[in-house]
């Protein structure tokens, strides 16, 4: 492996330390939590990789680039899905080589509705088979990043299988349609403590509920009554609400106020999306999804970015700090440093941006100026 | 039907003129001028000029800022005569709930209105207020402009777009089951019917207002079939109106976009949950609801125009209310009538007020009482004249 700086040589050579290095970890997470590590083979993991279309194939090839360069003990196995077929095939294999691997990193499937109806969106079939009900997005501003609203730090939990994004409708009358949103104690149960687990875990003090119950008030009220449930639990951690038409009119106006979020799909999307884009837009964050057992990880917004795929503008940024958090799901702190500290040195110090970022419009792609800034 | 409206006022004109006794106002030539521009349907009567609107003043704050209202349009001499109505939630035969029989009646006649903050009564009994008020009248749409206020700043500048919500149905149809213990059901209704209505008001306002594009917003990869029917309905009207340019995007794309770059959007159509958010989320980009105008526009020609914040029981009766939110919407119903010159005076002065920064009320930053609000802008009305 050709060999650039100390730093190349302290992790090309050293693959039996970092063996033993791992081993030692795993021996001391065994204790601490009920899940089984992650599976290794040879000290490599595997993890599935799923493009999708527009803009998902380049930012992951970036992404397997900067791997490549770092020396990243991960191995992807790329399983395609296209999205122009009404059969569900390739999403099938593609759900069967995560249940394999247990992490994947995705660019987004594109969902055409020119297609019938009965063609669901596959990134939601993906969400929902996998049971991946948290959707943990981390909205801070960025060094270097010249926005409106400065050091804002949000955190937004989403509940991400149920809601209105339950894909049920049907049209009982011609011209009639009726579109299900199900809300059921269970999952509100869940991801209010994922919550309020996570709220803890980073130290976090308030938790704001968003929902609309003055108006759905069955739905997002039960949504709330379990909200008040778990948060009962953690008096150390404030909890408090708020409806999801004023949360977005503070956000634009005072979003220092929000510490971390907790909320239904549809609101999640919302306001995941004015957070993505008071901090800078959407390809500077990003995103994961996580379940029991399966944990998904990609750009925040979700967006396809079909207008400026192959152009070589879009910002890798999001998908590259989303591939640092799958390596610190993974247990690879050291790694997922290294290339977190690179990508951000690049967007404050080289003052490299793109087009998504509104600064000046360079050519020289984001990665290049991230390989060189490892070493 | 649309066009009388025009056609009574030349009527009028003519008549003055071949009559030769009165002299022709420049008024009234710009009132006929107005309704020709605007070619709204508008079925209203004109008793000399003077239009009667239906002022609801509302609680808490309400009736401060309809005085300061009324003050303003007196000094810039509208043609607007006042009938106040109380609103409260009366039962009718049969248990049904509804407005008080004077206040319908006088709505049904002058088709115009200009309404206050209402309560929200919990644990009442009876629906809030102003869903009564959409169900009688059948308000279908709701239409928000926002403009940036020039001497208000906000971190947004020149935002210039309008929101127009359908206000009948989509998630907001109430409509909720408990399926199981631990599982409940809310449903979103779309008809074709209510979103065809919507589009093609939402391309006739772009039209009458010189919109150069609509943008309709839905979520329709999620929602396949319900926002795939209204983004049907918003490409029929669209069809219709081939001088307006149409444009579809994603809810979280307009909302994504909206925050980094709020002056790349016109005029926008939603379902109502959409409309909602959107509606104000915009209005905190121009600096909240206390300064943003509001109308709802329904069946048979009725239009109420509305401040949008709450009633504000703590500073009520205090004087320090500001009623920017109901003269803004108020000039919004001037515009409606097709009173362009009026509108455009009262608004100016509003603005020229807000932007000397020398008497303003607590929410703007300043230390100003509501009257010395109300009066500085009445003395510049006075001094445009």
């Amino acid at each position: 492996m050709a060999t650039r700086g100390h730093l190349g040589n302290l992790f090309c050579s050293s693959s039996a330390w970092e063996i033993l290095n791992c081993i030692l970890f795993w021996l001391h997470n065994q204790t601490k939590s009920p899940t089984p590590p992650p599976a290794k083979y040879g000290g490599r993991h595997t993890v599935t990789l799923i493009p999708g279309d527009g803009i998902g194939p380049e930012l992951l090839n970036h992404v397997r680039e900067v791997f490549r360069f770092s020396c990243v003990p991960v191995d992807f196995e790329v399983v395609n899905v296209n999205s122009a077929l009404e059969t569900d095939d390739d999403m099938n294999n593609a759900i069967t080589a995560i249940r394999r691997n247990g992490i994947a990193l995705k660019g987004n499937i594109e969902t055409k509705h020119t297609m019938a109806p009965s063609v669901k969106s596959r990134n939601n079939l993906l969400r929902t088979s996998l049971d991946l009900y948290a959707n943990v997005m981390h909205c801070q501003s960025l060094p270097g990043v010249q926005t409106r609203h400065k050091n804002i730090d949000i955190m937004i939990i989403r509940e991400n299988t149920e809601g209105e994004y339950s894909s049920l409708e049907h049209e009982s009358v011609s011209g009639v349609v009726e579109s299900l949103k199900i809300i059921t104690r269970n999952n509100s149960l869940r991801i209010a403590d994922y919550a309020f687990k996570l709220a803890r875990e980073k130290g976090r003090r308030r938790v704001t509920a968003v929902h609309k119950a003055n108006i759905m008030k069955l739905g997002d009220g039960l949504f709330l009554q379990c909200c008040r449930e778990v948060a009962s639990g953690y008096p150390d951690i404030t909890f408090d609400s708020m409806i999801v038409d004023n949360t977005t009119m503070q956000l634009v106006s005072k979003p220092h106020q929000f510490d971390v979020m907790v909320m239904p799909n549809l609101y999640g999307n919302v306001v995941s999306n004015v957070c993505a884009g008071l901090v800078g837009g959407p390809g500077l964050v990003p995103g994961a999804n996580y379940g029991n057992a399966y944990a998904v990880f990609e750009t925040a917004t979700r967006n396809t970015g079909k207008s400026i795929a192959g152009k070589n503008i879009a910002n890798p940024t999001a998908m590259l700090l989303a591939s640092c958090m799958m390596l610190d799901h993974l247990k690879l702190y050291d790694h997922a440093t290294m290339i977190r500290h690179a990508v951000l040195k690049t967007m404050n110090e080289t003052r490299v941006s793109l087009p998504s970022l509104k600064g000046l419009s360079p050519h020289l792609p984001l990665c290049h100026e991230a390989h060189w800034s490892l070493f | 039907m649309a066009g009388k409206a025009w056609r009574s006022a030349i009527l009028n004109l003519l008549r003055t003129w071949l009559s030769g006794k009165d002299k022709i106002k420049a008024q009234e030539v710009s009132w006929a001028v107005g309704a020709v521009k605007k070619g709204t349907p508008q079925a209203r009567t004109f008793t000399r000029g003077i239009q009667t609107v239906t002022l609801i003043p509302g609680d808490g704050i309400g009736p401060e800022i309809s005085t300061a209202v009324m003050k303003i349009f007196e000094a810039a001499e509208a043609p607007i005569q006042w009938e106040e109505r109380n609103v409260t939630a009366i039962q009718g035969p049969g248990g049904k709930w509804m407005i008080p029989p004077d206040a319908k009646e006088s709505m049904d006649r002058n088709k115009i209105g200009l309404k206050g903050p209402l309560k929200t009564p919990i644990a009442a009994g009876h629906p809030s207020m102003n869903l009564l008020l959409r169900k009688t009248f059948d308000l279908y749409a709701n239409v928000r402009p926002c403009v940036s206020i020039e001497g208000y700043k906000t971190p947004y500048s020149d935002v210039n777009l309008v929101t127009i919500r359908e206000n009948t149905e989509g998630e907001y149809s109430g409509i909720e089951h408990v399926i199981v213990d631990g599982v409940v059901q809310s449903i979103k209704l779309i008809t074709e019917q209510a979103s065809q209505r919507i589009a093609d008001y939402a391309f006739e306002y772009a039209r009458n207002n010189q919109r150069a594009s609509v943008t309709a917003v839905h979520k329709a990869n999620i929602m396949r079939m319900s926002d795939g029917l209204f983004l049907r309905k918003c490409r029929e009207a669209a069809e219709k109106h081939k001088d307006v340019k149409f444009t579809e995007m994603y809810l979280d794309t307009v909302c994504l976009n909206m925050v980094q770059d709020p002056t790349q959007f016109d005029v926008l159509v939603m379902p109502n949950l959409y409309g909602d958010i959107l509606s104000d989320l915009c209005a905190g980009l121009i600096g909240g609801l206390g300064v943003t105008p509001s109308g709802n526009i329904g069946a048979n020609g009725v239009a109420i125009f509305e401040s949008v914040h709450g009633t504000a029981p703590d500073i009520a009766g205090k004087d320090m209310a500001n009623p920017t939110a109901l003269l803004l919407s108020a000039v919004m119903m001037l515009r409606h009538m097709g009173l362009h010159g009026h509108a455009k005076k009262i608004e100016a002065a509003c603005f020229d007020t807000i932007r000397d920064e020398k008497v303003r009320t607590k929410d703007l930053g300043g230390n100003s009482k509501c009257s010395e609000f109300t009066e500085a802008i009445c003395q510049r009305v006075r001094d445009m004249q």
